[in-house]
């Protein structure tokens, strides 16, 4: 049978393709509806944390930090509790990393404040001695793109509807919604005012500044984002 | 005329040479400025601050990947497909202008395509997916690029004088539909300007799998990137050139026949050993840790064919660097693949997964074979196509000890470092509690990225050897006749 297929490059092909697609469909189709449920508590992000998530891929984070905490004492003792897949279902691109070289970030949230992130992002060695992490200094310049986010939101909620303005139930029995403008620029004034709940608790002058003039600093959106990491 | 030696048409496989060297240099050198930067962090604003947002560490990260991957490796498989393919199909590409035109036309796209993914890139817009960090203009770009080469494959085959298929054209077919299979299904994404009706960046796109689904897409298509990327057409190389150079038969052919679909069987299963312990499902957890060490089988089975391939010949590798770059090169093989089933045994992988292990992994078979082997094929392929000998025997010695140096400092001290912050990581003291706290395990690494940085510059000096001696063999080297081309290449002093 070989030497036929050595001679028929078409079937050859054929051949290869067909034991090549094999193992794909088995492991990843027979899971693929069951993986994507959220669990209770989960919500998707507002525009101004998407938006702060894209400064975190702009800036490939995840090239040195994880959101993955695996079931290990270890792992729990230091990040908190392990992963749930539901946890990571409004979640696309996935950011889980492939190399720790600075600490797992999946619920900084919970003990990192907008505070000492504003400080660690200007000077990480400042705040943690002996940090090799670069300062970030240009994200207290540029400006997030609101815009896109929002965009996102709007292709999120269409194709995969993901529940924006819905009553989703939390963990402690209290219901929660996410709400969506229903234009490009009210999603832009909605993001201003979180911006600005994130910006009392800042010092730098210029990101301040720039939040009461109507502009929202990557600094800003990455903060709001680190924050929602729960 | 019948028997006259047939002509072959190197044009586009040497265009691709040259992409393979300054790729490789550019790709390289990023990898090391990165290294620089995690062993001294004020590598990272070295061209000022002002310009700190394009040299700092994790912009450039997806660059080093992408520019030795698809850049360097890529262009290396692309330039030895349109001289191997021709020569076993025993047709040349002067035969046909559609597949010459083709080929021109694979090359300039393929060309178009690197300027943007090193653009785009630099200015932080990616999907951070690794090794699929490009946005959907560039997908879309990327696939017209990969059904030119595959129409030249095609193409080829179809005229071909020779009817049996050899080896190394299996294992190029593979690289094709691997590839092509894995990049589409992974990079589905939906762009959010048009769904939202003109919002926002036109280049922005959303995956179409969300978490755990985008995570096992993901590293199916990851893991196996490296399958028929780094593997799959590394094997279609040395299955060509080691009996070329050597002059050996190869060893066994019903070995080749079990190892080839060995492999296309195995390694789609083994992508689920980058996610254990993750949210993705224990049973698939399982599959892929076993069937990365059933992997041992196929890949042993190319490399030790190769290794039997010299039986009797041994003193070809003392003889000659050439010989000495393949048969490292198998070597490294081995060693890879048998590091990698190794860390995906779940106690293992518990230890080393996130740490630098996985990096010097990764290094030692990227460095180690598919560099080697690349550079090997490029030293074949130079005299028969510029009619020149080898420049310098001893400059290429030379960057062999250079470089295998290199690759040596860099995997050991990576090994070091893994296994210390992992095991840092875990240890507890006698109370129950954490004992190292996360920067005590950055610290103690300094020395280890020191070595390992060393280890990339030196693998870098060799690269720019390599490109010397090059530029030497196609420019200025003694012509050599066609009788003289017969096994091993030509050297100069």
């Amino acid at each position: 049978m070989f030497h036929w297929l050595e001679k028929n490059p078409f079937f050859f092909a054929v051949a290869v393709f067909v034991v090549i697609a094999f193992a794909g469909l088995i492991e990843i189709l027979p899971n693929f509806a069951q993986a994507s449920r959220p669990v209770i508590g989960t919500k998707p992000y507002t525009t101004l944390e998407l938006a702060g998530r894209h400064v975190y891929i702009k800036n490939s984070c995840n090239a040195c930090h994880s959101q993955l905490i695996r079931p290990f004492k270890s792992e729990t003792d230091r990040y908190g509790h392990y992963s749930l897949s539901g946890e990571y279902a409004y979640d696309r691109p996935f950011l889980w990393g492939s190399k720790r070289t600075g600490p797992d970030l999946m619920r900084v949230g919970n003990y990192r404040t907008t505070d000492w992130h504003e400080n660690h992002m200007k000077d990480p060695a400042a705040v943690v001695p002996g940090s090799i992490m670069p300062a970030y200094t240009w994200m207290f310049k540029n400006t997030a793109d609101i815009d896109t986010a929002y965009a996102e939101q709007l292709t999120v909620m269409k194709a995969f509807a993901v529940p924006y303005n819905k009553e989703l139930p939390m963990a402690d029995g209290s219901k929660a919604t996410v709400a969506l403008a229903d234009t490009v620029e009210g999603a832009r004034a909605s993001a201003l005012e979180e911006a600005k709940v994130i910006a009392a608790d800042m010092k730098d002058q210029d990101v301040k500044d720039a939040v009461t003039a109507g502009q929202v600093p990557e600094i800003v959106a990455l903060i709001a984002y680190l924050n929602s990491l729960k | 005329m019948e028997n006259r030696p047939l002509e072959y048409d190197y044009t586009v496989a040497k265009w691709f040479m040259l992409s393979t060297i300054v790729l490789g240099i550019v790709g390289m050198l990023v990898g090391v400025i990165l290294a620089w930067e995690m062993a001294f962090p004020a590598v990272n604003t070295i061209a000022g601050s002002g310009l700190a947002e394009y040299t700092n560490f994790s912009r450039l990260r997806p660059l080093h990947t992408d520019a030795v991957i698809f850049g360097f490796t890529l262009s290396g498989i692309f330039s030895t497909w349109y001289y191997i393919g021709q020569r076993v199909l025993k047709v040349s590409m002067a035969e046909s202008k559609f597949l010459m035109f083709l080929g021109k036309l694979h090359f300039a796209l393929y060309l178009l395509v690197v300027v943007a993914v090193v653009g785009s890139l630099l200015l932080g817009i990616t999907t951070s997916k690794e090794y699929a960090e490009f946005e959907w203009p560039i997908d879309i770009a990327v696939v017209v690029v990969w059904v030119t080469w595959g129409m030249g494959i095609f193409g080829l085959i179809g005229i071909r004088r020779e009817k049996s298929l050899y080896i190394s054209i299996w294992y190029y077919i593979a690289t094709f539909l691997g590839i092509a299979m894995l990049y589409l299904f992974n990079n589905m994404e939906i762009p959010t300007y048009f769904a939202s009706g003109g919002i926002g960046a036109w280049y922005h796109s959303v995956s179409m799998y969300s978490g755990t689904n985008d995570a096992l897409v993901q590293w199916w298509y990851g893991h196996n990137a490296v399958a028929f990327g780094f593997t799959v057409p590394i094997v279609a190389m040395i299955y060509y050139f080691l009996p070329k150079e050597s002059g050996q038969a190869v060893y066994s052919y019903k070995l080749s026949l079990l190892a080839f679909w060995g492999l296309m069987f195995v390694y789609l299963w083994a992508g689920g050993h980058h996610l254990l312990f993750s949210t993705v499902p224990d049973w698939m957890q399982t599959m892929g840790s076993v069937f990365s060490v059933v992997l041992i089988l196929p890949s042993w089975g190319s490399a030790i064919n190769m290794l039997l391939t010299m039986k009797g010949e041994w003193q070809q590798v003392a003889a000659s660097p050439l010989i000495k770059f393949m048969v490292l090169a198998s070597t490294f093989y081995m060693f890879s693949t048998l590091e990698g089933p190794i860390q995906a045994i779940k106690s293992v992988n518990a230890l080393a997964h996130f740490t630098d292990w996985i990096v010097g992994h990764v290094h030692d078979g990227t460095l180690g074979w598919v560099g080697f082997m690349i550079m090997a094929a490029l030293f074949h392929m130079a005299p028969r196509i510029f009619k020149r000998e080898i420049y310098s025997k001893s400059l290429m010695g030379t960057q062999f000890w250079i470089q295998t140096l290199g690759v040596v400092l860099y995997f050991t001290s990576m090994w070091i470092a893994g296994i210390t912050q992992g095991m840092m990581w875990r240890a507890h003291d006698e109370f129950g509690n954490l004992a190292y706290s996360f920067i005590d395990t950055v610290a103690v690494l300094h020395p280890y990225f020191t070595i390992r940085a060393v280890g990339g510059t030196l693998y870098l000096v060799g690269m720019f050897l390599f490109a010397y001696n090059m530029y030497k063999t196609m420019t200025s080297s003694r012509r050599v006749e066609e009788s003289e081309l017969q096994n091993a290449s030509p050297m100069g002093a």
